[in-house]
């Protein structure tokens, strides 16, 4: 079987409560390896005993690890280059990466590297006789395509929740390999000379939450009704981009065209009106809920449950009685 | 510095309105290229280039902002929109080899351009197409160009008081903010966050008439028609299926109990 490998970013470790040593979209991206041929982690950061564990059961028995300073020290390229560098020592057939900002763009370098081709915003892939075939919505959703990279290697950016989490049949056990990859000058061009952290929220990561309730214009600038029914439901805040332009509430929760894409088992749209460029972020959810004053809103074109109401009588009521019938 | 001009390419795309129905036809699943525009997002690249122009002092001080765009004879109107906002002038490289570029041999092409034109300081892009929306190009153009790549910055600043040029850019993460810096020449893409585009007005429509666009051809950069297009990509779309429409949902208006009405229908769904 041909080795797949996967890129596993342990620099940047999520804040959030319970988030397992290995995320979530870093599960499903295993998942997916095995589907496709034999996983390979290629981890940046420490690789701790932990996450070989962790990787074991997801059925990596190669763990290629760098710690290197660069990594962190400089923007995306460094990344890009270890795991070019990693897929050619373990003679991949396919890298499978995330598909947030970064890894979108550690995915473009790759390709280049590898000369490869590089299929973003996957949602799922087969496997025949050998070749991969990668499912991936485009045009706002509103199409879906089949395509395949026609290179030797491919490349593929995986999006959040594309496919179960699931452990190996048949765990391994993962020997962990430092690896030092080597760093074009161009690559250490683009330094990162300020970090700072978010202020975590306590909440599910927006990209990768079961449940996203989001707020728009409609809101006014009170998301305090939106926050309580997440909270019932453990479920990520999203926004608009009317709300976050606003200033109503941080941009990483924008959810649309020119934020975050999420496909929830459930959305709670809440006061936006569902312009295409908030479609496109949200429309392949499996459940759409949309809560707005304006019966013409073209969300409830695509609203599976659709309330034309006032979000502050609405909400607080659909919050009280959860806790009602949970007791 | 003694001379703080900067010579700034600017990509621009000429994408179908999203406004409209849009759709694949034909054996490789290509956009069908109708009622189009300047991609939105590109505009927010226009507005960083000017504002950086501007402030050292414009074209009279020898800033110099190109709009450089490639595509069938129609897409020239992206580059047209540019410089009616306020590009320099333009560039337009059309060849009948370029159909189907994947972002591989578009990055290929482009940075042949780039390469061209010399003595660029800053290759400016928008943070995605609003037509093929994956975000590749401007990373896989650095990398060509080996050039630094700062993408995804909500703000951009470049210091010219020392040796060289000096950008200074923001980006946001998830879990960080980060900092980021780099010497020019590099390659920059700036989101939607990073300023507020401005409109053409009629001075800046009337003098892009006068405005010079260049046409380019494959021949004329040094690619090869066999390394871009359909030929040159290392992606194929082997199949594309229109989404089905979402079956019509349950809407109600609240009577006083749609909250518990919403309650029943998320614990018929068993999402509670």
């Amino acid at each position: 079987m041909s080795a797949v490998v996967v890129f596993i970013d342990q620099t940047e470790v999520s804040t959030s409560p319970g988030h397992p040593v290995l995320s979530k979209s870093s599960q499903e991206l295993l998942t997916l390896a095995r589907l496709a041929g034999e996983p390979v982690a290629a981890v940046a950061g420490e690789a701790s005993d932990e996450l070989a564990a962790a990787l074991g059961g997801a059925g990596v028995s190669r763990v290629f690890a760098s710690s290197q300073d660069e990594l962190t020290g400089y923007l995306v390229a460094p990344k890009a280059d270890f795991v070019a560098q990693v897929a050619t020592a373990a003679g991949a057939a396919a890298v499978l990466v995330g598909n947030n900002f970064e890894g979108k763009e550690i995915a473009a370098r790759v390709g280049i590297a590898l000369n490869a081709g590089v299929i973003s915003d996957a949602v799922g892939l087969t496997v025949a006789d050998g070749a991969i075939t990668v499912q991936k919505s485009v045009l706002a959703g509103s199409y879906t395509v089949e395509a395949s990279a026609t290179s030797a290697v491919s490349v593929i950016s995986v999006k959040s929740n594309s496919v179960d989490a699931e452990p190996a049949a048949v765990p391994a056990t993962a020997a962990v390999e430092q690896f030092t990859a080597e760093f074009a000058p161009a690559s250490l061009g683009a330094k990162i000379i300020e970090r700072t952290p978010k202020p975590a929220s306590g909440r599910p990561d927006l990209s990768d939450a079961r449940i996203v309730v989001a707020g728009g214009r409609g809101v006014d600038g009170n998301f305090g009704p939106v926050e309580e029914l997440a909270d019932v439901l453990g479920a990520a805040i999203g926004a608009s981009r009317a709300a976050t332009d606003a200033g109503w509430i941080e941009h990483s929760a924008q959810v649309g065209q020119t934020g975050k894409t999420v496909a929830p088992q459930l959305y709670i749209s809440v006061g936006i009106s569902g312009a295409i460029q908030q479609k496109a972020g949200m429309q392949t959810s499996k459940v759409i809920v949309a809560v707005n004053k304006d019966a013409e809103s073209p969300v409830f074109e695509i609203a599976d449950f659709g309330i034309v109401g006032d979000l502050f009588d609405v909400l607080p009521q659909a919050t009280a009685e959860i806790k009602r019938r949970r007791g | 510095m003694e001379n703080t001009a900067l010579n700034i390419a600017v990509l621009v795309k000429y994408v179908p309105d999203a406004q409209f129905d849009r759709h694949l036809t034909g054996a490789g699943n290509t956009l069908e290229r109708a009622e189009s525009i300047l991609s939105e997002l590109d505009e927010y690249a226009i507005e960083a280039a000017l504002a950086l122009s501007e402030a050292r002092g414009g074209e009279a001080a020898g800033n110099k902002v190109t709009a450089i765009t490639m595509g069938p004879a129609s897409a020239v109107a992206a580059v047209k929109k540019a410089l009616q906002i306020g590009a320099t002038e333009g560039v337009h490289l059309s060849d009948e080899a370029l159909a189907g570029s994947d972002a591989a041999a578009t990055s290929l092409a482009l940075a042949a351009v780039v390469r061209h034109l010399g003595g660029v300081d800053l290759v400016l892009t928008g943070m995605a197409s609003t037509d093929g929306e994956t975000s590749l190009v401007p990373a896989q153009l650095a990398a060509r160009l080996g050039l630094p790549q700062i993408t995804f910055a909500s703000s951009l600043e470049v210091d010219s008081s020392g040796e060289a040029h000096v950008a200074t850019a923001r980006r946001d993460g998830d879990i960080y903010a980060e900092t980021i810096q780099a010497t020019l020449p590099a390659v920059v893409s700036v989101t939607d966050q990073a300023n507020s585009p401005r409109y053409p007005n009629f001075k800046g429509i009337m003098a892009a008439k006068k405005k010079t666009v260049t046409a380019l051809t494959l021949a004329e950069i040094g690619v090869e028609p066999a390394s871009v297009g359909h030929e040159g990509s290392l992606t194929v779309v082997k199949a594309a299926e229109a989404r089905e429409h979402r079956p019509a949902g349950t809407i109600i208006t609240d009577s006083g109990d749609a909250g518990i009405q919403l309650v029943d229908f998320l614990a018929a769904q068993k999402l509670l």
